[in-house]
């Protein structure tokens, strides 16, 4: 079968099947989004925290991803088979592209505009929410869309643990030994990939400050 | 021009026997021994070359840094003994390059004072066109604009705005006019000069340019590698046999030796 009819005939569990990797991927990055951004303000301010989140969050995007889902299974709550241990995975392995950028992002902003900022009478807070953050916002989504992208590749791999999404069809494909039923999982995966860079890409452009 | 008659109450700003050293290490000594009074509505230039201390001496003053010995007081209170954000926020400063925000509008970067103090957003506007006025930038204009849609002097004319905002009775001066082209920077010095005697604020002004000094302050401080090591009227300053004064003057042509 070629890979045009194979898409053709099963386009309705294809759909389905995106479905999932979408809302697998959202729900994964929302969470690393939720981590990741308030850890980033606070090792910009607390410097002995820094090298540790920093750390360890590098050796998560260490582990290979096959790896990472394997060892989750057997801990208890976060692991076993399905849905709920994929997206600890990619929650892990999102974090630190956007811990970086939102501390770098954070940490970069012109010294004289901190030295103003401060010499107004602005508090700690007041710098960091209504200066650092907005300046270091684009920087920030940089990371996020790093994150989303890697993300969404990443999720392939999660349908080894039961969890759904394109990878399905990827391993099926690669257990038949068949291109036509691999590229309908890696291709959806690839232009969701694509679609999610540039729109991250616009956004990220119009929040540019300067 | 004469320096006012030192009385307890005209004093605004006190250095007394102030050491600063960077992380407390004796050897790194910034600020060495400097006891200074700044008399109130007077401006007070700190001249010196890069690195004898003028900027860290007025960053003492709004308690950004703290003296590793001796105290800075402001309207008689210690700087360490008062909260650093109510000191800051009756303390306008201006620095090189402004600092404006850049993700605020003109308008926002002005009134940014008055919303730390929670004014009423009419008043603040309000504030804000006096202010925009008084620095003479036509308001409708430049309100909405962002910083980068404004030249050098214009934004560092935002920059005295801002800190006139809250209406301060400090004002504190980091090289303002050093980043400008000559012909605008004389132009601001001017307007600064007219607008400091109208406000009668208390200035103190670092800048390494001995004519910005002559043209603006009432006294000059000199420093030297941290060290106090005169002050006085810009008469007194022309006049002074001093190694470090004798090299600012040999700056100036003749005829502006004389004349002052």
């Amino acid at each position: 079968m070629n890979p045009w009819t194979f898409f053709v005939t099963h386009r309705s569990e294809i759909f389905s099947a995106t479905l999932d990797h979408v809302t697998l991927v959202l729900i994964a990055m929302a969470f690393a989004i939720a981590i990741a951004v308030p850890l980033g303000m606070l090792i910009v301010q607390h410097r002995h925290l820094r090298s540790i989140a920093l750390g360890i969050a590098s050796v998560f995007q260490t582990i290979p991803s096959l790896a990472l889902f394997g060892f989750l299974i057997p801990i208890p709550f976060i692991g076993g088979i399905g849905r709920r241990t994929a997206i600890v995975a990619l929650i892990l392995y999102a974090l630190l592209p956007i811990l970086r950028n939102t501390y770098v992002g954070l940490s970069g902003v012109d010294p004289t505009i901190l030295e103003a900022a401060e010499a107004m009478g602005m508090t700690n807070t007041q710098i960091l929410l209504r200066v650092r953050f907005p300046l270091a916002l684009s920087i920030i989504l940089a990371g996020i869309r790093t994150a989303t992208v890697i993300t969404i590749g990443v999720a392939t791999i999660a349908a080894a643990i039961g969890a759904g999404g394109l990878g399905t069809f990827i391993f099926r494909g690669v257990a038949m030994v068949s291109d036509s039923v691999i590229l309908a999982g890696a291709i959806p995966a690839a232009l969701l990939a694509i679609f999610a860079d540039l729109l991250l890409g616009q956004l990220e452009r119009r929040l540019k400050v300067v | 021009m004469n320096a006012k008659p030192e009385a307890p109450s005209d004093v605004t700003i006190e250095f007394r026997g102030v050491n600063y050293c960077i992380n407390d290490i004796p050897s790194r000594a910034i600020v060495s021994n400097v006891s200074l009074t700044v008399l109130r509505g007077e401006t007070l230039v700190l001249l010196g070359r890069s690195g004898s201390g003028k900027t860290t001496l007025l960053r003492l003053i709004n308690g950004m840094l703290v003296p590793t010995q001796g105290q800075v007081f402001v309207e008689g209170r210690a700087t360490t003994d008062t909260d650093p954000i109510h000191l800051r926020r009756g303390i306008g400063y201006v620095i090189q390059e402004a600092g404006l925000f850049p993700h605020f509008t003109i308008a926002e970067n002005v009134g940014l004072v008055p919303s730390l103090e929670k004014w009423e957003p009419t008043r603040i506007a309000a504030r804000v066109e006096e202010l925009l006025q008084l620095v003479g930038l036509n308001p409708p204009e430049f309100s909405g604009r962002h910083p980068r849609e404004l030249s050098g002097g214009q934004r560092q004319r935002v920059g005295v705005a801002r800190a006139l905002a809250a209406d301060p009775p400090i004002l504190l001066m980091d090289e303002p006019f050093g980043a400008l082209d000559p012909v605008t920077r004389a132009e601001l010095q001017r307007e600064f000069s007219a607008l400091a005697h109208r406000l009668n604020k208390t200035i103190v002004f670092v800048t390494h340019d001995i004519r910005e000094a002559l043209l603006l302050g009432q006294r000059i401080a000199l420093l030297q590698a941290g060290r106090l090591v005169a002050l006085g009227s810009p008469q007194d300053f022309l006049r002074l046999n001093h190694p470090e004064a004798h090299a600012f003057c040999a700056c100036l042509e003749p005829s502006e030796r004389a004349h002052k």
